[in-house]
């Protein structure tokens, strides 16, 4: 392979994943928005999405778009639950208390994940089959079309919901200004839900799209969850199309990283890069600059 | 004692405050008034080195003190209060009025630790100096009452003292009098004159205009983030563009 | 504040003479790991209980000081008590360094970087196998030595640990009720009027995120002298979100809280040996459990629940202060 097909071939690689971390890191920032937390357990979500699609398909038999469904239902249900039963009675919500609460759950619903599947990796099937396809002298499986596609259409789904919708706009207006939201009638408790309830949604799909690709086990979500955030971190925690490209600039780099550089230290190329946005540029490379009134 | 020299503020597409120029004399106390939005809090802000300004200077005893950082207007004698009390909640009242003489002590991380004698001195020397600013704003019974737990006329003493305790040469209050009734607002009356009488220069930013009328030797006043007019009350008082300010046309 | 130095005497008595109930094994293993966890939660709550700024990757701290020690010693046969010396000053001055971009952060966004940081460490851990032995870790790292006597045993290396945890707490302590104590919490109320009072902020963040940063390295030099062997597994992100557990649990801005954080999570991987697998759930209930109902710590929780208790048992009605 020429020099020219090993770039491509980085390049494909790390848009796929650049898309999964987009779509985690989307999560991150919906529930940043509405709530101005950090949802830590972001991550385990998207565990859930591979690993429930892995029992409802293997154990209970569903057939496969009926498992990816119910477990997509059933982490949308456990992220909402987890608002409910841990965030909405917190009497002190300081920062810290916020940051703790959320990593207990993350690792109590890892724990839980390895009670009851244990610490074997599980592989999901492809949708599409194995057959590898040649695109401008680099191979790329058909589930890393799959992830394109469907990260696209959550992204346009996304966009919709987040301008056309009533709902939608609801959850824009209360991550401007919470209290006027609340003022003008909007109910930023059932926002907050929302927002756990959606980042739960679209970090299980991450899951179940990549789960093909990588595998899935109870402990996938630590650095998937975290890589997802230094996406969001990226796109200056925007709902939008800032994310995604953050995770796209993240994916691409760790895929050059790893292949150009060196394949050991590819996990922390996303810290580094988290470490100096977070120390250069805090609001993120793609976010409009605001003068904020203090 | 403090010049203010065409001083301009603008955030995003907002001008806040524009060329606003204006002197307070040493030993007085000066009010700073208008109406909401006037940019008052804007000007403090800027004064006491939180905002960093868009033009114009600052100047103490006529030092050039544009820029600079609230922990270097400390040891400059510039001090401020805040208009919703930034208490110290979990501390004692005492320990809040001692964090406010830490400019006026030296003790270091290792004399701390290592408790050397020279930090238990001082220690003792700042209880007792703590100890009379409570007693100056009439509070020494509640040293040991954690902050937090007062109630909000309380509070803004324990401010006032932690405040003077920095020794400044100059003390700007914001909304000194806001939420007080008026039994506590005719008790910081007579405090301010007493802080006055204990050579220290104030300067109120007040929406309180009896207490404004009554304390101020001289007043600024602000509307649409330009100096208005600058006077002595009877002055202000009497200026039609000021009464016009307040209360609209005809 | 002379109740604390009572407590901590007679504390000290206690830990000296503890050994002679505990004869030797097993126990007094546990009892030395309580020791290292509880001076690297002490530290801990110097930074976030103190000062209030969240750190996710101290562990990086405990593993720098563990591994410069253990190379310098072992590979290249420099003197352990000078290793330490070393390891002590090329942490503080990486923190001194990483410091002042890192506290400018605030609430998560500290949290996310110091977390990043942790992780980098950790990588880089694994990934220079020439010089750390990578995942398999390091071996043969020397015991320390005091003239004829050397730290080999449970009950010497329990004594010797003490010794610095002890001397740990007794200046934690003392910070704590002076001056820069003061300005520590000042600095956690309100960052912006402790400014306004003269307090350099920025400075004292940044002194108290290297003084932690210097006791957890010696205490991770201490563990690789009295281990012998380590490896990176003990100091990635599951440990400092632990370190992070026992100071919360025991009690923000206490001492002694820090003590009973460390000893109730060194001593819950033993009680919860005989059902291994459910120590992570019960570890996560715990960390939720605690912030929603006893978000004081155990110094603050038992006391608060004990009265409680005896409230209601006298029958009579207690007036919650806080209200």
């Amino acid at each position: 392979m020429d020099l020219f097909q090993q770039l491509t071939q980085y390049a494909f690689s790390g848009l796929s994943t650049g898309a999964i971390y987009a779509l985690i890191g989307l999560g991150f920032a919906i529930i940043y928005n509405a709530t101005g937390i950090i949802n830590f357990a972001q991550g385990e979500f998207v565990m859930l999405g591979g690993m429930l699609t892995y029992f409802f398909l293997t154990v209970l038999k569903f057939p496969f778009p009926v498992a990816m469904t119910a477990a997509v239902l059933v982490s949308t249900a456990a992220g909402a639950t987890f608002e409910r039963l841990t965030i909405r009675p917190l009497k002190k919500p300081t920062p810290l208390s916020l940051v703790i609460i959320t990593i207990g759950g993350s690792i109590f619903i890892r724990g839980i994940a390895m009670l009851i599947w244990g610490k074997d990796t599980h592989a999901l099937p492809p949708f599409s089959g194995n057959e590898p396809l040649t695109i401008a002298g680099a191979t790329i499986l058909p589930q890393n079309l799959w992830i394109f596609g469907i990260t696209v259409l959550v992204i346009a789904v996304n966009k919709f919901f987040f301008y056309y919708t009533i709902n939608g706009k609801a959850m824009r207006a209360c991550s401007y200004n919470r209290t006027a939201a609340s003022l003008v009638g909007i109910d930023v408790r059932r926002m907050v839900l929302l927002s756990f309830a959606i980042s739960s949604t679209l970090g299980s799909m991450a899951g179940i799209i990549i789960a093909p690709l990588t595998m899935t086990a109870y402990d996938v979500g630590i650095m998937l969850g975290l890589k997802g955030f230094c996406a969001a971190i990226i796109g200056g925690m925007s709902s939008g199309i800032g994310t995604v490209l953050g995770g796209l600039l993240l994916g691409l780099l760790e895929s050059f990283g790893a292949g150009l550089i060196s394949s050991g230290y590819k996990d922390a190329i996303a810290f580094i890069i988290l470490l100096l946005i977070l120390f250069i540029r805090p609001q993120g490379l793609f976010s409009k600059a605001q003068t904020e009134r203090v | 004692m403090l010049r203010v020299e065409g001083v301009t503020q603008v955030f995003g597409g907002i001008t806040a405050l524009e060329d606003v120029t204006f002197g307070v004399r040493k030993g007085e106390i000066t009010g700073v008034i208008g109406p909401n939005g006037a940019g008052k809090t804007t000007l403090f802000n800027i004064i006491t080195g939180l905002y960093s300004r868009t033009a114009g200077k600052v100047f103490l005893e006529e030092r050039d003190i544009s820029g600079f950082t609230p922990e270097r207007l400390a040891p400059q004698g510039l001090v401020r209060t805040f208009q919703n009390i930034e208490m110290f909640g979990q501390m004692t009242v005492l320990e809040n009025v001692l964090v406010g003489l830490h400019t006026r002590s030296r003790s270091g991380m290792i004399s701390c630790a290592f408790k050397l004698p020279g930090h238990l001195r001082e220690e003792r020397r700042m209880r007792e100096e703590a100890l009379r600013w409570l007693e100056f704003c009439g509070i020494a019974d509640l040293a040991g009452t954690t902050a937090g737990a007062l109630p909000f006329g309380k509070c803004r003493l324990v401010e006032i003292a932690r405040a003077m305790a920095v020794g400044p040469k100059i003390l700007l209050m914001d909304e000194p009098a806001a939420g007080l009734n008026s039994r506590e607002t005719s008790e910081l009356d007579g405090l301010i004159r007493k802080i006055r009488a204990n050579e220290v220069t104030v300067v109120l930013v007040e929406h309180d205009m009896e207490l404004v009328m009554d304390i101020c030797d001289s007043i600024v006043v602000l509307n649409l983030g330009r100096k208005l007019a600058e006077g002595t009350p009877r002055q202000i008082q009497e200026n039609p563009e000021v009464i016009k300010a307040y209360l609209g046309e005809g | 504040m002379k109740r604390d130095y009572l407590l901590f005497l007679l504390f000290t008595l206690i830990v000296l003479v503890a050994p002679a109930a505990f004869k030797g094994g097993y126990l007094l293993n546990v009892l030395v790991f309580m020791g290292i966890n509880t001076m690297l939660a002490v530290a801990l709550n110097l930074l976030l209980g103190f000062a209030g700024q969240i750190s996710l990757g101290h562990a990086a701290f405990f593993g720098l000081g563990a591994y410069i020690s253990g190379i310098l010693t072992a590979t290249h046969g420099l003197n352990p008590w000078l290793t330490m010396l070393i390891a002590a000053v090329v942490v503080g001055i990486l923190a001194f360094v990483l410091g002042f971009p890192i506290l400018k952060l605030k609430g998560h966004y500290l949290a996310m970087a110091t977390l990043g940081f942790g992780i980098i460490i950790y990588i880089v851990f694994n990934e220079t196998v020439d010089t750390t032995g990578g995942p398999s870790g390091l071996t043969g790292i020397p015991n320390l030595k005091l003239g004829s006597l050397t730290f080999d045993g449970d009950m010497k290396n329990y004594y010797l640990i003490w010794v610095f945890t002890l001397v740990t707490m007794l200046l934690s302590i003392n910070l704590a009720h002076s001056r820069i104590g003061r300005a520590l919490r000042a600095i956690h109320d309100s960052e912006v009027a402790s400014r306004v009072m003269g307090v350099n902020a920025r400075l004292l963040k940044v002194q108290v995120f290297t003084l932690s940063a210097i006791i957890s390295a010696v205490a991770g030099s201490l563990y690789a002298h009295t281990m012998t062997f380590i490896s990176p597994a003990s100091f990635g992100f599951n440990f400092s979100v632990e370190l992070v557990t026992m100071v919360i649990i025991g009690g923000l801005g206490s001492i002694f809280g820090s003590f009973l954080g460390a000893a109730l999570l060194t001593l819950l991987p033993e009680m919860l040996r005989v059902v291994q697998d459910y120590d992570i759930v019960v570890y996560g209930l715990l960390l939720i459990l605690m912030t929603m109902f006893m978000p004081g710590g155990l110094v603050r929780g038992i006391p608060a629940a004990a009265l409680a208790l005896l409230a209601k048992m006298s029958g009579e009605k207690v007036r919650n202060a806080e209200g």
